[in-house]
């Protein structure tokens, strides 16, 4: 397998660093704190390649903690962090579906 | 039904407790996600958009009550309380956290069932006609074979680390229900001139990014050799598969590019060195697979029973028997399918409490039997015709008892977008769009038989390509478009469908169809032309120019 | 690496040779098939014992004529993913009578000990010292098996017939 990190890192707009947790695969997105968080507010935004390298070789260090580690698009709105396409929106918010009616 | 018996059972305790050792040297850090990622795939573990997913198979279809409640049991407890059934006779868990999955399968073990070779490049689930054993007309129970199989494949020492993936399906009955010719091995059960029980053999069938209708590589294979045949094909596939790009591994593209000749001699070479070695299966073998397999205690009962005739009277219980009812082998008896596509649901998905009804069910009216089809279905497979209204209402009153089967709402569609971490676009709400303008069972009637399969993605887990109407999902600039195909079809007439025209957005997907549907219905010869046998005679073209009219 | 054999780790007294090095007369020397087929006599010859390094995409009948001959035949699992080396290692012991050291080198992880006893291994350079160490566990894991292979391991179908014998029997 490629690591991520040897692939070539573009990013076209602000990004950040997501993946899922290893223990029970929720979604996670790296912080500026050298940590993970679930949401994607916390999440630190890159805005070019080299710091989109760093914070992705620091995530990708995390093995044992995350998995499958990528840089994801975002848009900044008025300070606020959106997923920037429908795939990241899905993972951000959940199914864009209603689950079956489970009675209580 | 087949019985584990202590050595079935006492395998499937070892893999379980193995993959706990797997899951925690994975958990300690002991094992990088690079070496752990092959280990949980091996048992059916898949990491998806939101969570881990697990994939349980369902041998040839059947489960016992107890098998499903168990089913019920891991929904409620590990996840958010329903499954998925998939087009390969296995059940999907969407939310499993990995801490929990040995717990699961210890679970699901104590009934027999587990999630071994439910993925990985290995040979997958045996999959067969979820109507095995009460089907009218068929050779014999293709499920013998499946279980042989089954054995023969669990934990292979040669096979477990194939170029990519291997799935083999077999029928025993004329129409294949089976989808045998769209697998990497399709065996139909036949009869020589002698009245010897063998196979014929296809290969090379398959989906996905390079689609394929397998071709016959031997006619008639004896039954006694049917384990030493497969390995042969195996083997010169281990050998000589493509590994060195992943869309071009699986068999089919080596029987392209060796063709069908040049590939059957390999094997032929192959197997002669070894069909009479220790694979040859001998009679009792066979016999003791088969005295494991315990069938109902059928009654004598009447083909046209009082309670059925009274019954008849009521326009929806009519609709639904004959829409989702079929002939039995059995006279008296019947093979009642339900159905998981309700109007506005993802098709194929079904909550525990509904799975603990239908195990309650099956053991009231179907000797305590269920089966899985590759339709995404479920099926009781030997009711008593008198016991059909009573059944009907108690199905009825759970969901399971829409009268589509095969009409244009039976729809079969992959998780998509909103599960999968390798689709492009949705499935599922395109379905749900679809059931809803075709919900109108007077409609759906009137079109008739109509499959319509949706895949988010090349990989093709909706047999797009195979649906008399095929949607593909793709993205183009970050948008979900849909390319539409039309004609193809996943039966003993297998084909692989065309292509009308450029894809359309997400939006107008439900409205192409639409548009194929009424130029189907303005141009069909008769009422009982089906719409797959009307675009066989009428190509494309016709559809296409409708559709692309306006737009 | 540590050299997994009969079940127990052991001092491997086999040297690799490399691609362009001068063949010794002396030492254990595990040489690759190419070196090994350019000139077997002298390979043979030497003094030292012979084994044959063979890659997974070599045709295994090449080998067969020299098999008398060499002490060791090393296959070759370049990922963990890749299963060639389970077809060739069954032919060498099941159709070819290998009786000699047959070796797993590559990619050895203890997930794979049990398959590969199975396809007729017996020595294993394992690349993690503690799977070496947990050989013995790992392999005494499984105690059903469905496939017969050369390994001599009783299959489920025969358990279950000599169970059935027993039953009738008393």
């Amino acid at each position: 397998m490629t690591s991520p990190l040897q692939q070539k890192i573009k990013i076209s707009g602000p990004s950040i660093v997501t993946a899922n947790r290893t223990g029970d695969g929720v979604v996670i997105y790296r912080t500026g704190e050298k940590s993970w968080s679930a949401r994607i507010a916390d999440a630190s935004v890159v805005r070019n390649a080299d710091e989109a390298r760093a914070l992705l070789s620091e995530a990708v260090a995390d093995d044992v903690g995350a998995i499958g580690a990528y840089i994801a698009p975002v848009d900044v709105i008025e300070g606020k962090i959106e997923p920037g396409n429908l795939r990241e929106h899905i993972r951000s918010e959940g199914l864009t579906i209603p689950l079956l009616p489970v009675p209580a | 039904m087949y019985a584990y018996d202590e050595i079935d059972r006492t395998l499937v305790n070892e893999r379980v407790s193995e993959f706990r050792d797997q899951v925690q040297r994975r958990l300690s850090g002991e094992l990088t996600e690079d070496e752990f990622k092959s280990l949980r795939l091996m048992n059916g573990v898949y990491l998806q958009l939101h969570a881990y997913m697990l994939r349980i198979a369902i041998p040839y279809g059947t489960l016992s009550s107890p098998q499903m409640r168990k089913l019920a049991h891991v929904a409620r407890r590990y996840d958010r309380g329903y499954g998925h059934f998939t087009t390969r006779q296995n059940i999907q868990y969407n939310w499993i956290k990995l801490s929990e999955l040995p717990d699961a399968l210890e679970d699901l073990a104590s009934v027999g069932i587990h999630g071994m070779q439910t993925s990985g490049n290995c040979i997958r689930n045996i999959t067969t006609d979820q109507w095995a054993g009460v089907a009218p007309g068929e050779i014999e129970d293709p499920r013998i074979w499946a279980e042989i199989l089954r054995q023969y494949s669990t934990m292979h020492p040669e096979f477990s680390f194939l170029p990519r993936k291997f799935k083999i399906a077999i029928t025993a009955s004329e129409n294949d229900r089976a989808a045998i010719k769209v697998h990497d091995i399709g065996l139909r059960i036949k009869k020589n001139e002698q009245g010897e029980t063998g196979f014929e053999v296809l290969v090379g069938g398959g989906l996905g990014r390079t689609p394929f209708i397998g071709k016959t590589i031997k006619e008639f294979i004896s039954h006694r050799d049917i384990l030493s045949y497969v390995e042969a094909i195996l083997r010169v596939y281990n050998q000589y598969g493509r590994r060195d790009n992943i869309y071009k591994a699986r068999i089919k593209i080596l029987v392209h590019e060796l063709g069908i000749e040049k590939f059957a001699q390999e094997v032929e070479e192959e197997w002669l060195q070894m069909r009479d070695g220790v694979l040859a299966l001998d009679d009792v073998v066979v016999e003791d697979i088969r005295s494991r397999f315990s069938y109902p205690n059928y009654q004598k009962l009447s083909d046209n029973p009082d309670e059925l005739k009274a019954a008849a009277a009521d326009p929806r219980f009519a609709m639904w028997l004959g829409n989702s009812v079929a002939p039995h082998r059995v006279p008296g008896y019947s093979i009642v399918t339900l159905s998981l596509k309700p109007v506005g649901m993802p098709p194929g998905d079904a909550t525990a409490d509904q799975m603990d009804a239908i195990a309650d069910l099956a053991e009231k009216y179907s000797f305590g039997e269920i089966r899985v089809g590759h339709e995404q279905n479920l099926a009781l497979p030997n009711v008593a015709k008198r016991d059909l209204p009573a059944l009907w209402r108690a199905l009825d009153k759970i969901g399971v008892a829409t009268p589509n089967v095969n009409l244009i709402t039976d729809i079969i569609a992959c998780p998509g977008l909103d599960y999968c971490s390798l689709a492009n676009a949705r499935s599922i709400p395109i379905a749900q769009e679809l059931t809803k303008r075709f919900a109108n069972p007077d409609l759906a009637k009137l079109i008739g038989k109509l499959h319509i399969n949706i895949s988010g993605c090349i990989n093709a887990c909706g047999h797009h390509h195979v649906g008399h109407i095929g949607i593909l999902g793709v993205e183009k600039n970050n948008e979900e478009f849909y390319q539409i195909t039309i004609g193809g079809r996943a039966d003993e007439q297998a084909e692989v469908g065309t292509l009308i025209g450029p894809a359309v957005p997400y939006a107008e997907v439900a409205d192409v169809i639409e548009d194929i549907v009424e130029a189907y219905l303005a141009l069909r010869a008769r009422p009982d032309e089906v719409f797959v046998e009307a675009v066989k005679r009428l190509g494309v073209t016709p559809f296409k120019e409708r559709v692309y009219a306006t737009r | 690496m540590p050299l997994v054999k009969d079940g127990k780790i052991v001092d491997d007294t086999f040297v690799h040779l490399a691609d362009d090095a001068v063949l010794a007369s002396g030492g254990d020397l595990l040489i690759p098939a190419v070196r090994f087929l350019a000139d077997s006599g002298a390979a043979v010859a030497r003094s030292g014992k012979t084994g044959v390094v063979w890659l997974n995409n070599r045709d295994i009948d090449d080998l067969v004529a020299h098999l008398d001959k060499i002490s060791i035949v090393a296959l070759v699992f370049p990922s963990f993913r890749d299963g060639r080396a389970y077809s060739q290692a069954r032919l060498l012991r099941e159709r070819h009578g290998y009786k000699g050291e047959l070796r797993a080198t590559g990619q050895v992880l203890r997930d794979q000990f049990v398959f590969m006893l199975r396809a007729g291994f017996d020595a294993f350079d394992v690349r993690k010292e503690s799977d070496a160490k947990a050989f013995a566990e790992v392999a005494a894991r499984y105690s059903v098996f469905y496939q017969p292979t050369g390994d001599g391991r009783v299959t489920a179908f025969r358990q279950r017939l000599a169970r059935h014998a027993e039953v009738a029997g008393s």
